[in-house]
């Protein structure tokens, strides 16, 4: 066991937190979060040359023969600064996806900076349930019909692709019978309606109606895409959680320079000792999540999926709820200013909420832990 | 001891029950079950209807046109209003300025000032905090300098509410910056249409703008809009944060979301069931209730005390401290029921009259900026740690 990173991890780590801090001001990401697009082309592109978008994949899939915790390095950096630019969806879910399905093709495409993707799973009735899949996937002409409704596809208005799990057999909830099709941009018969969301980013409703496709376009084998659209919701877990790590260790900087500048009585708020300690409870849970996600980083490459998500379980379930805490004191000390627009902290607090929802919240991944068995020891 | 209402107190419950249901305009009803944006028409026109039938001021003594009621029936009747669905009073002229005016007014600014905020007539706000002045409210430095029969007014208050409906503003300011911090303060009306004054939004991370900054540029303020004696402006502000704290748990409105969050838990489907039926969430349901019950029972042996002659104290730091709790509970528990559509972004949709379709259930729209909205019941009033300091102070002697 261990912890620590390799030097080419280190130099990663370096160069994303670089960039935050460097190129990602918070003025400036303001701005793009009002543009039309949500996030920066430019930036995309210097991510690619900057090898961040190769970094998770291994190297006969073009990628630098990193994984997950590439993924969760760049992620946590990426948490700290807010970033908006679609690395989650893209790389993560999408590129995950498309290296478990042997597209080298698209890959390439990806780890260029060509390409964008978005991943459709969330179904409106699901709630967090990945094997509940309403939308069908009807055989026609030696390809396939698609209908259905998918909500809340993040990235979608940009994705060159869009990944959708259908049924070609099955129950409404069986896991076997789902079937992952790429879905192009501009397809007949797709319909986006994209909409910004309450912590900032792009996503979109996805009404799909008899929309065409050929055999192709299936990602992996027909029937069988629920393994490897839990495995990518896995991973995608593993990243957000390291995201949040990354925005928790933010809080917990800002909110200790908040209370030690604003003063009250005629002195800092740091000197209210109710205050430290409460400041102090945040930085020992913030230190927990960081632990708690690179754990699941590390495990979620296991062989075995119910190893695999014990440990993202454990990680989800642990952050949800800890995020909570952090982001409720974090606003909670700073007083008013805290509920404002304007101030920074509450861009972090929105986010950090919203990963508790995202793949699952606590009491979702609580349960999926214990219902797994809850810790095992391995030796 | 006894938990049930008396035959009086139970016809006068079904009395109020029956007056709003029959009087409450329904577009106003829907808006408030929806979480939905009120105008400021909305809330007026709702005051107005309860000012009609007399009950507008359940808090004012009988002489300026209050009801005359009980503890316990002012009680029910809150409880009542919150739990029916109807907007809140707006607290600022009716609940925190026409007491102190009661208290410390001169008899002009009685006649002047009580019909109007009665009627709902002229609309009020709170200029207390300032940028450098929030749980140190004594630290405020808005100037108020004296010249024969005004004063000048320089400075700056922060994060008024509603201050872009109000008519008139009432502010603590520094008259006499050499004497100590708490004993050069005043208390002054000021009309927000003086020239002067000006007002800024301050949007808040849900998105809204309920909170602003108010300048006052040399506006001159007649000396008879001083309330009280001059420099003793922290007695009569003291005066008025009780009455401000009280009126904080609405019990009414906590049950009244708590009824939505179940009807939404209904609504929300996990598990080849609905939310409600799922174990863990019905848990926590359960655990919400349990707080709500406690603050009720809680409240209610304060009532008694009132009822029999005992002014509230210290207790009202405890209402609000967990009122304010439940309150952040409640809505914390609509995001997460909400599941994945507590992330679209919709602003439009909390307007009413936007008729395009929903993004997701119909109700999804305002439940994560609810959340977030509802981080300031922690902060505002005086802060959650101010009223622990409070009471670590007056009941337990620290
Ligand atoms: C939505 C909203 C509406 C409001 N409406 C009005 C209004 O209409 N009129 C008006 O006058 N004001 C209004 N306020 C202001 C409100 O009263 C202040 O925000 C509040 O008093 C806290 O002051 P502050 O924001 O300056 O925070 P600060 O005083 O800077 O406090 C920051 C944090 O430090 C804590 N803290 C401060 N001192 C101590 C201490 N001694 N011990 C322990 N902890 C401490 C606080 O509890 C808080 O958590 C409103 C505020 C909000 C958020």
């Amino acid at each position: 066991m261990n912890f620590a990173f390799t030097d080419e991890q280190k130099l990663l780590a370096d160069s994303v937190a670089r960039f935050v801090s460097k190129d990602y001001p918070f003025e400036a990401r303001r701005k793009l979060m009002a543009s039309e697009e949500g996030w920066s082309r430019a930036h995309w592109k210097s991510f690619a040359e900057l090898g961040w978008l190769a970094a998770p994949f291994a190297e006969d899939h073009g990628g630098l023969g990193g994984g997950p915790v590439e993924a969760a390095i760049v992620m946590e950096a990426f948490g700290k600064g807010l970033v908006l630019e679609p690395y989650l969806p893209t790389v993560v879910l999408g590129g995950g996806l498309l290296a478990a399905g042997g597209r080298r093709d698209l890959l390439k495409a990806l780890v260029e900076g060509a390409l964008q993707l978005s991943l459709a799973w969330v179904e409106p009735k699901a709630r967090f349930d990945l094997a509940h899949v309403e939308t069908r996937a009807l055989r026609k002409d030696g390809g396939f019909a698609l209908s259905g409704q998918k909500g809340v596809a993040f990235n979608g208005a940009a994705a060159d692709w869009i990944i959708v799990p259908a049924r070609t057999a099955g129950g409404i909830k069986d896991k076997q019978g789902i079937t992952l099709f790429l879905v192009p941009k501009g397809a007949p018969g797709l319909t986006l309606r994209p909409y910004r969301t309450v912590d900032g980013v792009r996503a979109a409703e996805v009404a799909l109606e008899g929309v065409t496709l050929k055999a192709e376009h299936v990602l992996g084998e027909v029937d069988w895409g629920h393994p490897l659209l839990e495995a990518a919701i896995d991973r995608g877990i593993a990243a957000v959680s390291a995201e949040a790590a990354g925005i928790m260790g933010h809080i917990v900087a800002t909110t200790r320079d908040y209370l030690k500048t604003r003063k009250q009585f005629g002195v800092p708020l740091a000197s209210f000792q109710v205050l430290q300690h409460r400041a102090v409870d945040v930085y020992v849970l913030s230190e927990q999540a960081t632990a708690m996600a690179y754990r699941a980083a590390v495990l979620v490459a296991a062989r075995e999926p119910a190893d695999r998500a014990r440990a993202v379980s454990a990680a989800k379930a642990w952050i949800g709820k800890a995020g909570r805490q952090v982001g409720q004191e974090a606003i909670q000390m700073h007083g008013g200013m805290g509920m404002t627009e304007e101030m920074p902290v509450s861009h972090y607090f929105k986010r950090l909420t919203m990963i508790d929802t995202l793949f699952g919240d606590h009491r979702f991944h609580r349960r999926r832990f214990a219902a797994l068995g809850g810790h095992v020891e391995k030796d | 001891m006894n938990l049930d209402l008396s035959p009086e107190l139970r016809a006068f419950r079904d009395e109020v029950r029956a007056f709003i249901k029959a009087e409450l305009p329904a577009d106003i009803r829907d808006k408030v079950r929806k979480g939905l944006q009120l105008e400021r028409d909305d809330y007026v026109r709702w005051q107005k209807i309860l000012y009609k039938k007399g009950w507008i001021a359940p808090n004012w003594p009988k002489e300026y046109g209050g009801p005359g009621w009980t503890p316990m029936q002012r009680y029910i009747f809150d409880e009542e209003v919150g739990k029916s669905g109807a907007p809140r009073v707006i607290p600022f002229g009716l609940v925190m300025v026409a007491p102190v005016i009661m208290k410390f007014g001169t008899e002009a600014q009685k006649r002047e000032h009580l019909p109007k905020i009665l009627s709902s007539e002229v609309w009020w706000c709170q200029g207390y905090s300032e940028p450098g002045a929030g749980s140190d409210l004594a630290g405020l430095k808005t100037r108020a300098l004296r010249e024969g029969d005004h004063y000048t007014v320089n400075g700056q208050k922060t994060w008024t509410t509603l201050a872009q409906y109000a008519d008139w503003i009432f502010c603590l300011v520094r008259t006499d910056p050499a004497a100590k911090k708490q004993e050069g303060i005043s208390f002054l009306l000021i009309d927000m249409k003086s020239p002067g004054v000006t007002v800024k939004p301050i949007v808040t991370m849900d998105g809204g703008a309920e909170v602003n900054e108010v300048f006052f540029d040399n506006v001159k303020v007649p000396v008879t809009n001083l309330v009280g004696p001059e420099n003793q402006g922290w007695t009569v502000a003291k005066y008025l944060l009780g009455h401000e704290r009280t009126n904080i748990a609405d019990i009414g409105r906590a049950k009244h979301q708590l009824a939505r969050v179940k009807e939404i838990a209904a609504a929300e489907r996990a598990d080849g069931g609905s939310l409600l039926e799922d174990e863990d969430f019905r848990d926590r349901i359960a655990e919400v209730e349990l707080d709500l019950i406690a603050l009720e029972a809680t409240l209610l042996r304060i009532v008694a005390a009132e009822t029999g002659g005992r002014a509230p104290g210290a207790e009202a730091s405890l209402i609000k401290i967990k009122g304010s709790e439940l309150q952040q509970q409640l809505t914390e528990l609509l995001i997460e029921a909400v599941g994945y559509y507590g992330f679209p972004y919709n602003r439009d949709a909390m307007e009413h009259g936007w008729n395009e379709p929903p993004i997701g259930p119909d109700y999804a729209a305002p439940l994560a900026p609810a959340y977030f909205n509802t981080r300031k019941t922690t902060i505002y009033g005086g802060s959650n740690e101010v009223q622990r300091g409070i009471l670590a102070k007056f009941v337990m002697g620290f």
